[in-house]
């Protein structure tokens, strides 16, 4: 696993309930933006289970820009993962599921 | 991880719903429309480019969100794709109840599929044999070899008709009578039934049409199928109500056992009811009818355990 993004990948949509996560290169530690309709009620939780997710994908460096509709941790974690996982070419087997995806 | 209760090879299965795996929307809350069995698509509902995507939503679908008694199943993409094999591992990683295989078309593809599945509780973890298989039968090729698919796992509980792929196979069209692909349900009702699996029909397209949707829910009924694909929550009440028991049935089914227990008593084999001639058969018919519609909830006596072993 890259402790960087290098590639810039996206996953997940503008649909209700979803997410839309987009990463890209970056060298100043995570820089993390988020846009939510829910901003002042979950802007925090989202935020947390952002960073949890990257940390536990091994990301230290990288741009990564949350659109969120209103969705379930579970969907953010998804897409977070997907984007990152593509972002390094190996989104589409041997995922290491219940490990670094849980 | 919401640990979910072993899954039971033989249980109700009126009403299977199809989700699509990779949509947030439908998921988090698919367990409330009352199905039976709810489908997480991870086929033709998935697009090809999103089907990694897809596998990381249903992943923490499967294991965050409480679907309580509802059996929640997976259905892969066919064998023929680099992704079945993804497919499997996610599913039996995140705990579903099962396996749906698409385009089965012989015993072979159902061993390709176990020895996946084997290999996937082994690596993590989970219960060797948990897992259970059911086949989609999509082919003039599938539907011919029904009973040997039947018969190829001992995780196999049941197969289905997939009406849109079978008929492009057969060159018919969907038609009022459901004469396009009658000799298909009929076959592979026959073969579920020689191999003591459960046999679905196939999903009901038009579902705007609830009048012809409900002719052929009682066809399908009156056929013997166990349940139905459900395209569209508004269609899953109907089903339900319909491949439960009548209140005449039960009625029936509780006279039937009252009477054998008298004349049981007095050492009668065959005598009349309502002036039909009946014998055991009827009662362990019977009996059935009120195990199962206690399983529906429309049913709380306690006739479905009288008599023992008949």
């Amino acid at each position: 696993m890259q402790s960087s993004i290098e590639v810039a990948a996206m996953a997940g949509t503008l649909e209700s309930s979803d997410a839309q996560v987009t990463v890209e290169p970056g060298t100043k530690g995570i820089e993390l933006s988020i846009d939510s309709s829910v901003m002042n009620q979950y802007g925090r939780q989202i935020k947390a289970c952002a960073l949890e997710t990257l940390e536990r994908l091994g990301i230290q460096n990288g741009k990564v820009t949350v659109v969120d509709r209103g969705a379930l941790d579970c969907t953010l974690k998804a897409r977070i993962e997907a984007a990152v996982l593509r972002s390094e070419g190996v989104s589409e087997s041997n995922i290491d599921w219940g490990g670094a995806i849980r | 991880m919401i640990p979910r209760p072993k899954p039971e090879r033989f249980r109700l299965r009126r009403t299977m719903m199809f989700m699509n795996a990779q949509k947030p929307s439908l998921i988090k809350d698919a367990y409330i429309y009352g199905a039976d069995t709810i489908m997480l698509d991870l086929e033709d509902a998935v697009a090809e480019n999103q089907k990694d995507a897809a596998r990381f939503s249903l992943y923490h679908a499967l294991t965050t969100i409480d679907y309580g008694d509802t059996e929640v199943l997976v259905r892969i993409n066919g064998l023929d794709t680099p992704h079945w094999k993804e497919d499997i591992r996610v599913a039996v990683a995140g705990g579903a109840d099962g396996i749906r295989i698409s385009k089965c078309e012989s015993a072979d593809d159902v061993k390709s599929v176990e020895k996946q599945i084997l290999a996937a509780e082994r690596e993590f973890g989970v219960e060797e044999g948990r897992t259970l298989i059911m086949a989609a039968l999509e082919s003039a090729k599938g539907v011919v070899n029904a009973y040997e698919i039947c018969c190829a796992s001992d995780r196999m509980f049941g197969i289905a008709l997939a009406g849109g792929d079978f008929r492009k196979d057969m060159h018919v069209k969907v038609t009022d009578t459901g004469i396009d692909i009658m000799v298909a349900r009929g076959l592979i009702l026959l073969a579920a039934r020689a191999a003591g699996v459960q046999c679905f029909d196939t999903n009901f397209a038009d579902f705007k049409n609830m009048e012809g949707f409900e002719r052929e829910v009682r066809q399908n009924r009156k056929m013997g199928f166990d349940g139905k694909s459900i395209i569209n929550p508004r269609q899953i009440p109907l089903v339900n109500e319909l491949f439960s028991p009548t209140k005449d049935d039960i009625t029936y089914a509780e006279h039937l056992i009252r009477s054998y227990a008298e004349q049981f008593a007095r050492g009668v084999g065959v005598y009349t009811v309502d002036g039909k001639m009946v014998d055991i058969a009827f009662i362990k018919e019977a009996r059935n009818t009120l195990k199962y519609a206690k399983k529906c909830g429309k049913y709380s006596g306690d006739l479905d355990q009288v008599g023992g072993e008949f």
